[in-house]
């Protein structure tokens, strides 16, 4: 091939990545453009219009637009707050605990101990199960009289005949700890990833000029693993926001544990009122995307100084 | 300071077999629990280990709760999903990867987008959609919502796979005058094979563990998926049939388990290496 073949294939390939690299990537994408437009964007937005609509289970409803209606009725809708609340403290709550525990399991994990191979594949456990069983099998720890959580309780002299998923003081607690344990693979491996990342030459000279490994961890480790943090802490408090099926096998929602899924789920599938859920579910994007927004400007404002 | 450091490492041993315990013991919980009989569930002083590991739970949980069939539908559903999410994201995957347009963009923030919204907003007309089409309470309507479901995560896992081939070497296939699709199936695809596992494997999964949409699209029992059935049962007979109610979860979480054994090496390093690319 000589040099001028070569400045002509190029030139070639330039040109056509020009002209047709747009309408390529398009066509090679509309396969799955499709699907996602027709039975993901288009009811989106549907859902969205919904929550200003009147709309109810049943065949020959007229659907009709009531304007701000359904958030006037929600406001005064006692319940619907109070289950918004318990679903900020389940998602605050498990985020926080989640992602303390899993830092400390990630920094284990990354020590460097003997049996990190086998120790590693155990913390990925709750990830592969379904959610739906990860309830069943904390019935049976928490269950009141069979339970291994009594029976360690007893073993200890501590009072065991707890009704853990039975009782109002105990149950969003008690589904807390569930929470924590069913996410925990992920925000383990995200930071244990993070870690691997974190330039070991800091370390190094850090500790040739004598810091501590706590000085270490908040001056080298910390700064390091910070994008990784507000990424994972963000995307768990989202998922745990939205978590449906765990507490609703586990509690069904009784005992204070109403989290606002089952609340809306209950309201458009129990009731029928598919308007009002849906305008549940626009403000419960509202009130995410205000917590995310003061959370990643913090995170934001943070890094700058 | 010898002493100080063997004194950390041993506290580290300890809070981290406390991990392990915290993390594991609930599955062996559930395990032993499933060859347990009635009277040593129900005794005033149980005990973790079975007297006699019997598998009467099964054979009673098989068919009270009726596992098999909904093994079967959760099985169809799942690999139908698999295989439709994989032949569709393929193309799009190659897209986004190679070609730097505003697709990318677009693509990357309904990703994220989709992340956000929950999904009682999509859900609600998506049941009011799927009802005229005759798909409402159907496991075709089912696959329908899964593949939509999945694609997201799916795409954006299988261009990370795609970006990592170097393009070099796509570009010194065209220099030996090989077609474009030629070059395609033979350097690209066979590179991507880990990468197309992997995504397959985590749609299977998705598919197979999903519960809210089966909840409210299935009505009809023949139909039911697995966590469906599982959900139901536990309200039913799981209050008394402790066992029971152990060996259905064990079946049911037993491909998961398989298959999270199976890629749990590769799963580690690739989003170890993913993770750190940024």
């Amino acid at each position: 091939m000589s040099a001028v073949d070569v400045v002509v294939a190029e030139r070639g390939l330039r040109r056509r990545s020009r002209f047709g690299a747009e309408r390529g990537a398009w066509l090679l994408f509309l396969p799955a453009m499709l699907p996602i437009l027709a039975f993901s964007v288009w009811p989106l937005l549907q859902g969205i219009a919904l929550g200003f609509t009147n709309a109810t289970a049943g065949r020959d409803v007229v659907v009709e637009f009531n304007g701000v209606q359904n958030y006037v009725d929600l406001a005064g809708y006692e319940l619907f707050w109070n289950s918004f609340g318990i679903g900020l403290i389940w998602a605050f709550s498990v985020t926080l605990i989640q992602f303390v525990a899993s830092l400390c399991l990630a920094l284990l994990l990354n020590a460097n101990l003997w049996g990190q191979g086998v120790a590693r594949t155990l913390a990925l456990i709750p990830w592969a199960m379904p959610p739906v069983i990860i309830a069943i099998m904390w019935r049976l720890m928490l269950h009141p009289t069979y339970g291994a959580v009594n029976g360690g309780m007893g073993a200890l002299g501590l009072p065991d005949n707890i009704n853990w998923l039975g009782q109002a003081s105990t149950a969003l607690p008690a589904a807390i700890v569930v929470g924590v344990w069913a996410g925990m693979p992920q925000t383990t491996i995200t930071l244990l990833a993070g870690l691997q990342g974190v330039n070991a030459e800091l370390h190094e000279a850090a500790q040739i000029d004598g810091a501590s490994t706590w000085q270490r961890f908040i001056s080298v480790t910390l700064p390091a693993l910070r994008p990784v943090i507000v990424a994972i802490t963000t995307l768990d408090f989202i998922n745990n926001f939205n978590s449906f099926a765990l507490v609703y096998v586990l509690t069904a929602g009784a005992w204070g544990t109403m989290l606002p899924m089952l609340f809306a789920y209950n309201e458009a599938f129990r009731y029928g009122n598919f308007g009002l859920a849906s305008a549940m579910g626009n403000v419960i994007v509202i009130v995410i995307t205000f917590f995310l927004f003061f959370y990643l400007r913090a995170q934001a404002k943070g890094r700058e100084s | 300071m010898r002493r100080r450091v063997t004194l950390g490492r041993a506290l580290q041993y300890v809070a981290i077999a406390l991990f392990m315990v915290f993390l594991a013991f609930p599955l062996v919980f559930l395990f032993t629990t499933a060859f347990k009989t009635q009277a040593e569930l129900q005794s005033p002083d149980p005990q973790l280990l079975p007297a006699q590991w019997n598998l009467d739970n099964f054979a009673a949980a098989i068919e009270r709760a009726n596992l098999v069939q909904a093994a079967g539908n959760s099985l169809l559903v799942a690999v139908v999903t698999t295989l439709i999410v994989v032949v569709i994201s393929l193309p799009a995957a190659y897209a986004l990867a190679r070609f730097r347009t505003r697709l990318r963009k677009l693509a990357t923030g309904w990703i994220l987008l989709s992340q956000v919204f929950p999904f009682i907003l999509i859900i609600i007309p998506l049941y009011l959609m799927l009802q005229p089409i005759g798909l409402g309470n159907s496991l075709a309507g089912l696959v329908v919502v899964y593949v939509v479901w999945s694609l997201p995560f799916a795409l954006w896992m299988l261009q990370g796979y795609v970006a990592s081939i170097p393009v070099d070497l796509e570009e010194a296939g065209a220099m030996d005058g090989a077609p474009k699709w030629r070059v395609l199936i033979s350097i690209v695809l066979p590179l991507l094979a880990p990468g197309l596992v992997a995504t397959s494997l985590f749609a299977f999964i998705g598919a197979w563990n999903e519960f809210f949409f089966a909840l409210v699209l299935i009505k009809d029992e023949a139909l039911q998926t697995l966590p469906q059935r599982l959900a139901l049962f536990v309200g039913a007979e799981g209050q008394v049939q402790l066992g029971q109610l152990a060996a259905a979860s064990l079946l049911a979480a037993i491909p998961s388990l398989l298959f999270f054994a199976l890629i749990q090496r590769r799963l580690t390093s690739g989003l170890l290496s993913g993770a750190v690319k940024g």
